[in-house]
């Protein structure tokens, strides 16, 4: 087939919303976005376990030590699928993680905020897989078949992951004096670097039209922010805790929450490197890595011998 | 058995988000919440047997350092990849052939948790040996990285085998309980592996350890301020 007849069958796979999968024809860039973006989330699954691991050795009982060490894995099992479905695109897994480790691919900046006390083991369950359940449940719908499956099986996890935060934060916020002072804390934390997690404001979003037209991206940022807000007030309400937003009021005419504006210099400084832990994040992949060569050297090094002798 | 849990799983779960390949991170953290989830179990017997209203946590919480009955092993560093291997294998051999025996005991509430566990352990003897044998057999490097962290856990390993004054007192109410042939059995998986794995058992004498009886490494310590930490400094609170 020619080039435009190429061109032509994809926009109309796209127009009537049939999944592209790795073997199709697809535009270069549309390859490259795809890629892009589910390195993206592959890379936030794996240094998202970073800041939850923090307080498995000093989760204050052992059900939600368990509960916590199983959510951390779950993280783990999503970057394979993840990796998985990129892979689908011609680049390998360790392409991808060279990447990482380089600090040449970017990961979801709201891994480089720390987590200071046991609230934010709720409040990262809560309002962070909140908001990524928020936008996954929109990607199940995305055009690029591998991704679009993987999203649906991630989110039915990370809806339980979302439940047990939240639990975490009520029995956080009905305990004791000091316990809801650590609740209200780490809402205070998390509570703008959540709405942060949507991205730019449509105007400022670079990549947003043509993701949009492509069907990769199936709802606007701010649409998908909106949502969160809407969704997210109510239970910050039944929890007794306050947002730290002066100018979050309920809009009768839009029939929506309003919220004041997002610090977008924060915001760009962490994505270009410089947030809270994005160093100490980086090295700790580093070494991860570095410390497991000799291990994966030595595993492929005894697969082959064993090849060698079978043959 | 519940501290033997406990405190092996809290080691194995300090490497959570840290493992050399990802699907070997997955598979560590699923020994590591086995492991916690049979101390839950043993614990709470345990506390239920005491009949003094102490439940899990308040065992695992709130106990110091000499109240705690694993072996010195459980407690031993994490070291690099090697050592975590080597550390589990030398526990796993021992605690399978000892679940077996519990199985049977008269018992039914001792029986019955430790045939839940034995199939889950039965599956992390096989992964720790099949590991033990990929690394000592593997690259030059690796083989000594191997035989080296041998030496360094491999002390501690006597503990679990030899008979103290405790397993004499319980093989006579259990007949079915009987430590030399966990240590027959212990001896035969080792010696199996570490031939496949082409390492040397080290010349090294057991050390004299007493985890069994309350006296522990300094590493203890330091794994229960981290771990107890939230529920000591607020006991108050339900979390």
């Amino acid at each position: 087939m020619e080039q435009a007849d190429l061109q032509r069958l994809f926009d109309s796979k796209i127009e009537q919303e049939i999944r592209i999968e790795p073997k199709d024809w697809m535009p270069e860039a549309y390859r490259k976005t795809n890629l892009r973006q589910i390195s993206q989330h592959a890379h936030s699954e794996v240094v998202g376990m970073l800041p939850e691991a923090n307080w498995i050795t000093r989760a204050p009982s052992l059900r939600r030590k368990v509960a916590l060490l199983a959510k951390v894995q779950d993280e783990a099992g999503h970057g394979l699928y993840l990796y998985s479905a990129a892979e689908t695109l011609g680049t390998s897994r360790d392409e991808m993680m060279d990447d990482l480790n380089s600090g040449k691919a970017k990961y979801s900046s709201i891994f480089n905020y720390p987590t200071l006390n046991w609230a934010d083991i709720g409040a990262i369950g809560w309002l962070v897989d909140g908001a990524a359940i928020t936008n996954q449940v929109a990607l199940c719908r995305t055009s690029y078949g591998p991704y679009a499956r993987a999203m649906v099986r991630i989110c039915k996890e990370e809806s339980f992951h979302q439940r047990q935060g939240y639990e975490i934060m009520m029995s956080m916020a009905f305990g004791t004096p000091q316990q809801k002072q650590m609740a209200q804390d780490a809402l205070n934390r998390w509570w703008w670097p959540a709405l942060m997690m949507f991205g730019p404001n449509d105007s400022e979003s670079t990549h947003s039209q043509q993701s949009l037209d492509w069907k990769i991206k199936r709802v606007s940022n701010d649409d998908l922010r909106q949502e969160f807000v809407d969704k997210s007030i109510p239970q910050v309400e039944y929890l007794g805790l306050t947002l730290p937003d002066p100018d979050l009021k309920w809009n009768e005419e839009r029939g929506h929450y309003d919220f004041g504006s997002i610090d977008w210099e924060e915001f760009y400084r962490v994505v270009s490197g410089n947030g809270p832990c994005n160093k100490e994040r980086l090295q700790a992949r580093n070494k991860a890595h570095n410390e497991g060569a000799w291990v994966r050297e030595a595993a492929m090094a005894f697969a082959e011998k064993r090849q060698t002798n079978v043959a | 058995m519940g501290d033997n849990g406990l405190i092996l799983g809290q080691r194995l779960a300090e490497w959570c988000g840290h493992g050399p390949i990802l699907e070997q991170d997955i598979a560590l953290t699923n020994i590591s919440l086995d492991l916690i989830g049979q101390a839950r179990l043993w614990l709470s017997l345990a506390g239920q047997i005491e009949g003094q209203g102490r439940d899990e946590d308040k065992l695992a919480y709130f106990r110091d350092a000499n109240e705690f009955r694993h072996l010195n092993l459980c407690e031993q560093p994490n070291g690099h990849w090697g050592t975590t291997i080597l550390r589990q294998f030398l526990f796993d051999a021992f605690h399978l052939p000892l679940l077996e025996q519990i199985s049977k005991f008269d018992d039914p509430q001792l029986a019955s948790i430790a045939q839940k566990c034995v199939k889950e352990v039965r599956y992390h003897l096989r992964w720790s040996s099949e590991w033990a044998v990929r690394l000592g057999d593997g690259t030059e490097e690796s083989h000594e990285k191997m035989q080296q962290a041998l030496a360094d856990v491999w002390p501690f390993a006597g503990e679990a085998i030899l008979a103290n004054a405790f397993d004499l007192e319980l093989a006579e109410i259990n007949p079915a309980y009987n430590i030399q042939m966990v240590n027959k059995a212990w001896w035969s998986t080792v010696n199996d592996v570490f031939n496949q794995a082409n390492l040397e058992v080290p010349a090294a004498n057991w050390a004299p350890q007493k985890g069994r009886e309350g006296i522990h490494t300094e590493r203890l310590g330091f794994i229960l301020a981290e771990m107890q930490f939230l529920p000591r400094a607020y006991p108050d609170a339900q979390w």
